[in-house]
Parts: C-alpha cells; structure tokens; sequence
C-alpha cells in the first residue's frame, strides 16, 4: 500500500472473541441411525443369503451368482471412478486376467479350485502393478481409451497363445471333479464372499485415511497434491485393489459359466454394464451400485427380447442419468431422506 | 443517465458472497477508480459487470439496458471491454493475431489494428511474436490494446499495475488519457492508491464488499481514505463498525 | 524389396489412420473433450454413403458430396444440443460417459437398422488400381489417394488454424474460455464448429475405409483405438504430429503381420505403450496427454 501507514486508530474497540467449545465435549461421528439399521438388515440379509442352498431354487442360485459378481465388477468400478476419479473403460482386462488365471491354475497347474480362484486374484493384481505405471500417465479420456487399449493388448496376446486355447478359448475341466449341485454351491458362496466382500473391502477402505485421501483426489487433484496427499500412493492402491476385487469376480464368473474365450471374457460389455450399474444407482456411493445392479438385472429380464434396442436403452439412459440425474437413484433417495447405509463421511457432534 | 449503473448488487462464488449490497453510478467520458485491500471485492464488481460471475442479484444496468442475462459473449458488441486480471493473453497467438481475434463482435471506431500498435510503440516491433514470449508489461499493453480494439463504450481494466515495475505502470497509465480522449469511459480497478488517484474523477473504496466510501479525489481527505480501505473506526470516515482485524 | 514394400504399404494404411485421427485431436485441442464415439462416427458415415450408393447407385465417392456436409452438420448439432452439457464444469467423468454412452448408442442402433453383415462399398474399378513405382513395388491407386487426402485435410486444417478467423477463435478459446468470452467469442459456437470439422474429416476417414474394405456396425470402437495411438504415438498439441503418429501405427501394423497376420494390430499396440512409457510426449508432441 503506498498511503497510510495502517496502523489502527485509537479507541476502536476489540470484539470479544465467541465462547469455544472445549475440545472434550466434541467427538468424531461417523454411523447415522439409518445406518446402523442399514448394517443390521445387511447382516441378516447377508445370513439368508448365505444359508441359500438350503432354501434357494438352482435357477435363483444362478441368478444370484450373476447379480453378486456383476455388483463386485460394479463397486471396483465405483472406487475407481467415483472416490479415484480414474475412469477405467479396461477393467473387462482383469475379468479376462482372472478367468484365464483361473483356468492355468486349476487345469493346467492342478490346484484346488478355491486357491486358484483366490491365486487369479492376485494375478491380476500383480498384472496391474506395471499396467498402472503406464496408464497413469494419461489422464482423463485419455486414460479411459488407454486403459481399453491395454485390455485389447491382453486380449489379443492370449487370443495369439494356443496353449490358452486361441481365439476359441477353452473350457474349464477341474470344476468336474465335484459333481453339479457341489460346484454349484461352491460357486454360489464364493460370488457371496466376492459379492460382500466387494461392498465391504470398498467400505472398510474409504474409512481409512485412503478414503479421505481419495476424495480429495477426486475433488480437486491439484489441491490435494499440494496439500501433501499422497495422490499417486492413493491412486495406485485404488488401482490395485480393483484389479483385485475384478479379477477375483471374473474368476467366478468363468467358474460358473465354465467356457471361456477371449472375445467374450475380455469384451468391453463388462465394462459397459458397471458403468450403467453405477450411474444408475449413484457414482461415488457405496449403496448406488448395490441399487443399480438390481435396476439393471430387472432391466434385463424384461427387456432381453428386444435384441440391440436394449443396449441402445442402456446407452441412452447412461447419457441421461450423467447429465440430469449426476447422483443417480441412491442420490435422489439420499438427497431426501439423509439416509446413509454405508456411512464414511464424519460429523461432529457434541457428546 | 449514467453509462453503468449498478444498484444494490451482491455476487457470489458457489457459496461464497463477495459483493454485498453495492451501488454505483458511472457517467459516460469519467474515469472512475475502484480501490480497496485485497479480499474487498473489486475484481468480482469489475468481474460481475463483465458477466463472468455465476450468481448475482441486483441490477447492473448499461445505458439505461439492465444486463441480466446477457451472456459475457454479447456484452462486447454492447461496448463493455474488460482487461482482466493478470492479463490473460492467449499464449499461443501472436500480437497481431490477440488483437484481431476480439474483432468479432467490435464496433467501428478510432481503434484498429495500425492505431493500437502506435499507441502501444513498444509492441509495433513484435508484431509476430507469440503471446507466451512478452514481457509482463508488453502483455499488459497487449491485453488493453485487445480490448481496445473492439472501440468499447466501456472500458474495465482489472488491476493493471499487479507485478509489473512503477516505470511501466507509470508508461501504461500514460496512455489513459488518450484512450478517454477517444471517447471510452474507464472505470479501474487499482491497488495502487496513488496512482487511481491521480487519474480518477471519482473515486470508490470497496471493503469487504460493501461500499465504504466514495467521491472525488479532491474532496477526499487522505484519513478518510485510509479509514474506508482498511475499515478503521473514527469520526467521519467509514460507515462500518469497526473491526480488530482489516 | 519386400521390406521396401511392407513399409510403403504400411505408409500407405498409416494415411488413414492419420484421417482417423484428424478429428480426434482437434476436438481435444480445442475443448479438451475425447470423444469416445469418434470410431462409432466414422462407421455412421459409412452406412450413410452405403444407403445413398443403395438408393442411387452412384460411385460412393460421389457421395461425399453428401455425407460431408451432412456429418458437419451433425457434428454441430451434437455439440450444441448434447455434448455441451457435457464440458460444464470440471468434472472428468461427464465427457467420457456421455460420449461411452453415444458409442454404444450408435452401434447398437446401427446394428438394428442395417444388421450385422459385412457391408463395403465399391468404388469400382479405382479400387483395384495401382500405380507402379519402380521394379517390383506397386502401389494401389486407393490408398494413395487415402494419403493424399489425409495430407491435404491437414494442411487444409493448418491453414485453418493460423489463418482464418475461426482458427484464432480455436485456438484463443483453446487457451482460455473465460478470456475468449471476454472478447465476444461464443464458446459454445466454437466448440460448435470444431466438432463439425473434426466429423466431416471423420466422414472422409469413415468413406475411405469402407471402400478399402469391409464394415459393420460394431468396428467403430477399434478405428477409435487406432485413431488414440496415432495422436498419442504422434503427440499432442502438433498437427503434423497426427500424422507421423498415424505412418508410424500404419508401418508397425504392416510390419507385425508380415511376422505373423494375428500380430499386426498387436504390434501397434505395443508401439503405443513403448511411446507412452519411454516417450510420453510422443514423436512431435508439446505436452504430456495430461
């Protein structure tokens, strides 16, 4: 300032400073009503399902593995795109990665069907680790298309690979050792276990401080690098996690569906169902995905007739929910209700 | 009538309210000079008037024409010009080719291509020389000359001295009086007390988005100026109450 | 000589994928939008100029005429009425799903209107012809003219960008939206017109590969693939970069299936991760694709 000299004229008075809370009468909250009713419906829902080979038809069994692994596929897309702001159309690349893991493992190498589908997992996450390096120097749409690349790549080496079956695939020979009601149970629980444990991995980590770190990624990359949050740290660990979590999914997808080809197994279709799952019910909410994936399976049964107009729906919707609906359905519900299932925002509150 | 009118305006970024309450009139051919400490809210006003702010109530009104929901596009062909703050040349194009882009929408006048660069001498010489390799002072010309070039009735030039030394301050508001000479009315926004002072006709003092205080420069004693910038208390100075902290 | 040959005709695929690319990168120069419908587009094209051979039996050349315009068209209306919307605020995930949206939008309703056969269109006896070079290499008339043809379109699009008017507005709204608003340009009419440019150079691109060879409603997606590493492998921000990014892709691919004919698409991808991991900015880039 060139005039004045800014020191303050006498006799103004100083205003007195507001009462402060002491910090012992304030505590951290995080679970909300709704949501402690929300875990305790979870559990017992949770329970039922998994005693379903006691009271479930075989067809409702079957329905259910596709509804568990799509809303596993669906909550890693989530995290990836709605708390990381990675938008990934490649992750069809781990569902393949983990159905061809699948398939080394207990076919060619001889292990038990549940160590390989776990051991697929973390092939995956293992193939992720140099993918991510790559990809993450692309950024926005850019990264998207790269990603789908890099599952065109994958896709392609394994069609080239005969040992894997070529571009006509192979079928999986170990799950015939147990007998079909067996391996249906079997693999009804683990896409339970694939499907919670997509839901509560996602959630345990977002209340930790990569969640935080996360959103703050996602709101304002820039910002939060320079406020010291790890962003490339908390970006990889979302990555890999995903990679987990799709590659886990895709194993028991193809352990289900037992015939895997390339084309199939590596079709940018996944990709194009989680997106429309999670715009549906809501990006960056960890309710959202668990309300599209049953839009979505309801979508599909009535609509199969339809041949192409149904994805030409699917498309249309996407691009509307995006524009007009940016919170999706759990975001109108919540908008009005408050509710929260799966709370990680914290609030202050007095004791 | 006054050429800008601006009648109870508060603006607002997303949540935040900048501009509370502001009223001011501009008289077509004044030099108008908006001063205040940072935070104040002078680059909003100059802003709001430009049509740049998302969100704002009350009226601003252009010969007599309330501007709401003219979009900042087609204030230019109304005859508002804004020099933004910090310049903002197009880096990738050249001077010759900043000035010509804002033709679009001008008007006719005594501003075109050949009398900007004679105004502006220093610039004659790099006619082709990119924007991203001036010197902060060659581009503060460039972006007043690029509003020029559109011949506005109004002319808002948003903190011109930021970062550049006194010299080229000094050489930049030397051209001001030509430029009101060809017809424009200025109203500017400066840090620097002194020098919207001397070129003013009237001068506003904004504080914390309000008004603290306004009139011509000569009937302005220096306490009183000092008082409204930084919200002082005192007998017949600012008509806020006082604060510990400007 | 049979090198020399691989490599001319990957020269020559590579002119296509530079026409590909085109559009691609001045969308996102000028609004940093990655239109991942772009590959969807060029097949609309295509089936546009199949239904008027259909209707008229004229030379799909001729129909350029047509469908240029009407893909120009298009293109501005799209960006007006939809994809606008789109670029509002800061947001990443809005622009890449809108346009994922589009691309399966486009390629399903593509597939119920012509159904999933090979379609192509012939361009009679031009597209057989070749032009012999010296001993032993020939090269066939068609994907001569491709190159041509991407090589004038960009020179056209470079002339564009640093002569006209429209070209400043580009590049000034390319810089700076806010000031560009400042200055009387309308950002949603530039937008506007980029997109109509970059869809009739697609229009040009869709055309030529349906003449080259066969299409159906779901290849889109792959030329949009293509048309990425080429600008990637290119580098942004540099016109003449999508074309040498575009030689570069076509001679890999040519050069992967003389080893083996699964290999060619494969060894162009590889290319593209190698550029993106040892060189992000690509061959004549100015930025990283950030």
């Amino acid at each position: 300032m060139t005039e004045g000299s800014g020191e303050p004229q006498g006799g103004a008075p100083v205003k007195q400073a507001p009462e402060a809370v002491a910090p012992a009468q304030l505590r951290v909250q995080r679970a909300t009503l709704s949501s402690r009713i929300g875990l305790a419906v979870g559990v017992a829902v949770v329970v039922v399902l998994a005693l379903g080979p006691l009271w479930a038809l075989d067809s409702v069994l079957r329905t259910l593995i596709s509804f568990l692994t799509l809303l596993a596929l669906a909550q890693m897309w989530n995290l990836l795109a709605g708390y990381a702001g990675l938008v990934s159309i490649g992750q069809q690349a781990y569902v393949g990665l983990g159905a061809y893991a699948l398939l080394l493992f207990a076919d060619t190498l001889g292990l038990p069907l549940l160590v390989s589908v776990l051991v697929a997992g973390v092939v995956g996450t293992l193939v992720a680790l140099p993918t991510a390096l790559l990809a993450f120097r692309l950024r926005g749409g850019y990264f998207a298309i790269g990603t789908w690349v890099i599952a065109e790549v994958y896709r392609l080496v394994i069609t080239n690979v005969s040992q894997l079956g070529g571009g006509s695939g192979l079928t999986l020979r170990a799950a015939s050792a147990f007998d079909r009601t067996t391996r249906l149970f079997l693999t009804y629980e683990l896409a339970l276990a694939v499907g919670v444990g997509a839901v509560a991995v996602t959630y345990l980590l977002l209340r930790r401080r990569l969640g935080l770190a996360l959103t703050a990624v996602r709101d304002s990359e820039q910002s939060a690098q320079s406020l010291g949050v790890p962003v490339f740290r908390a970006k990889l660990v979302a990555y890999l996690v995903a990679a987990f979590g799709c590659s886990l999914a895709g194993a028991v997808i193809y352990l289900n569906l037992l015939r895997v080809q390339p084309e199939a197994a590596f079709s940018v279709n996944w990709t194009a169902f989680m997106i429309f799952i999670v715009l549906i019910g809501g990006v960056g909410t960890i309710e959202g995905p668990i309300i599209g994936t049953i839009v979505f399976f309801v979508l599909q049964e009535t609509l199969s007739g339809y041949g192409a107009w149904y994805l030409v729906l699917l498309g249309a919707v996407a691009v509307l929910v995006t524009l007009l609906a940016r919170r999706g359905l759990w975001g109108l519900v919540a908008d009005r209700t408050g509710w929260s299932l799966f709370p990680v925002q914290r609030r202050l509150e007095e004791r | 009538m006054p050429l800008l009118e601006v009648d109870r305006l508060a603006s607002f970024y997303g949540d935040f309210q900048a501009l509370f309450d502001v009223t001011l009139a501009v008289d077509e051919g004044e030099t108008v000079a908006v001063i205040g400490a940072n935070g104040a809210g002078k680059s909003t006003l100059l802003r709001t008037v430009a049509g740049l702010q998302d969100r704002a109530t009350g009226t601003v009104a252009f010969d007599g024409r309330p501007l709401d929901g003219v979009p900042t596009h087609r204030r230019l062909g109304l005859g508002i010009a804004m020099v933004p703050e910090g310049r903002r040349i197009f880096p990738s194009l050249t001077v010759e080719e900043n000035l010509k882009v804002g033709v679009v929408r001008g008007r006719p006048g005594r501003w075109d291509l050949a009398s900007v660069l004679e105004l502006f001498g220093a610039l004659a010489d790099k006619r082709g020389r990119p924007g991203s390799l001036l010197s902060g002072g060659e581009q503060q010309m460039l972006a007043i000359g690029r509003a020029l070039m559109a011949n506005p009735r109004l002319l808002l030039l948003d903190e011109v001295s930021l970062g550049l030394a006194p010299l080229v301050v000094r050489r930049i508001y030397e051209t001001l009086p030509e430029i009101c000479g060809a017809g424009a009315t200025v109203v500017v926004v400066e840090q620097d007390v002194g020098q919207a002072l001397a070129g003013a006709d009237r001068v506003y003092c904004l504080l914390e988005g309000r008004v603290a205080l306004h009139g011509r420069p000569a009937d302005l004693t220096r306490e009183q100026i000092t008082d409204a910038y930084f919200g002082l208390g005192g007998p017949g100075g600012s008509s806020l109450a006082p604060r510990s902290n400007p | 000589m049979t090198w020399v040959n691989v490599v001319t005709q990957g020269i020559l695929l590579g002119g296509l994928y530079a026409l590909f690319a085109t559009g691609l990168s001045l969308m996102f120069g000028v609004m940093r939008l990655v239109n991942l419908a772009h590959g969807d587009l060029s097949i609309v094209a295509a089936f546009l100029a199949l239904a008027i051979v259909d209707g008229t039996g004229l030379n799909p050349l001729w129909t350029l005429l047509v469908v240029v315009p009407a893909m120009a068209g298009l293109g501005y209306l799209l960006q007006r009425g939809l994809l606008n919307f789109a670029l509002r605020g800061d947001d990443p995930l809005p622009p890449v799903l809108v346009t994922f949206g589009l691309s399966i939008i486009l390629q399903n309703l593509l597939l119920e209107v012509f159904s999933a056969d090979s379609q192509g269109l012939d361009a009679g006896r031009v597209e057989n012809a070749s032009v012999r070079l010296s001993d032993g290499l020939a090269v066939g008339w068609f994907p001569l003219l491709t190159l041509v043809t991407a090589v004038a379109v960009l020179t056209g699009l470079q002339l564009l960008l640093s002569r006209t008017q429209l070209g400043r507005s580009f590049r000034a709204t390319s810089d700076d939206p806010e000031a560009a608003s400042l200055v009387g340009l309308d950002h949603r009419h530039v937008f506007a017109m980029a997109t109509a440019i970059a869809l009739a150079t697609v229009a040009v691109a869709g055309l030529f590969l349906g003449v080259r060879t066969t299409f159906t409603p779901s290849i889109g997606p792959t030329r949009l693939i293509f048309a990425f590493e080429a600008v990637i492998i290119g580098g942004l921000g540099s016109i003449w970069g999508t074309l040498a990014g575009g030689l570069v892709l076509g001679v890999a691919q040519a050069l992967g299936a003389q080893f083996s004919p699964g290999w060619g698409v494969l060894a162009g991808h590889l290319v593209f991760l190698a550029v993106l991991a040892f060189r992000p900015t690509g061959l004549l880039g100015r930025k990283v694709p950030a």
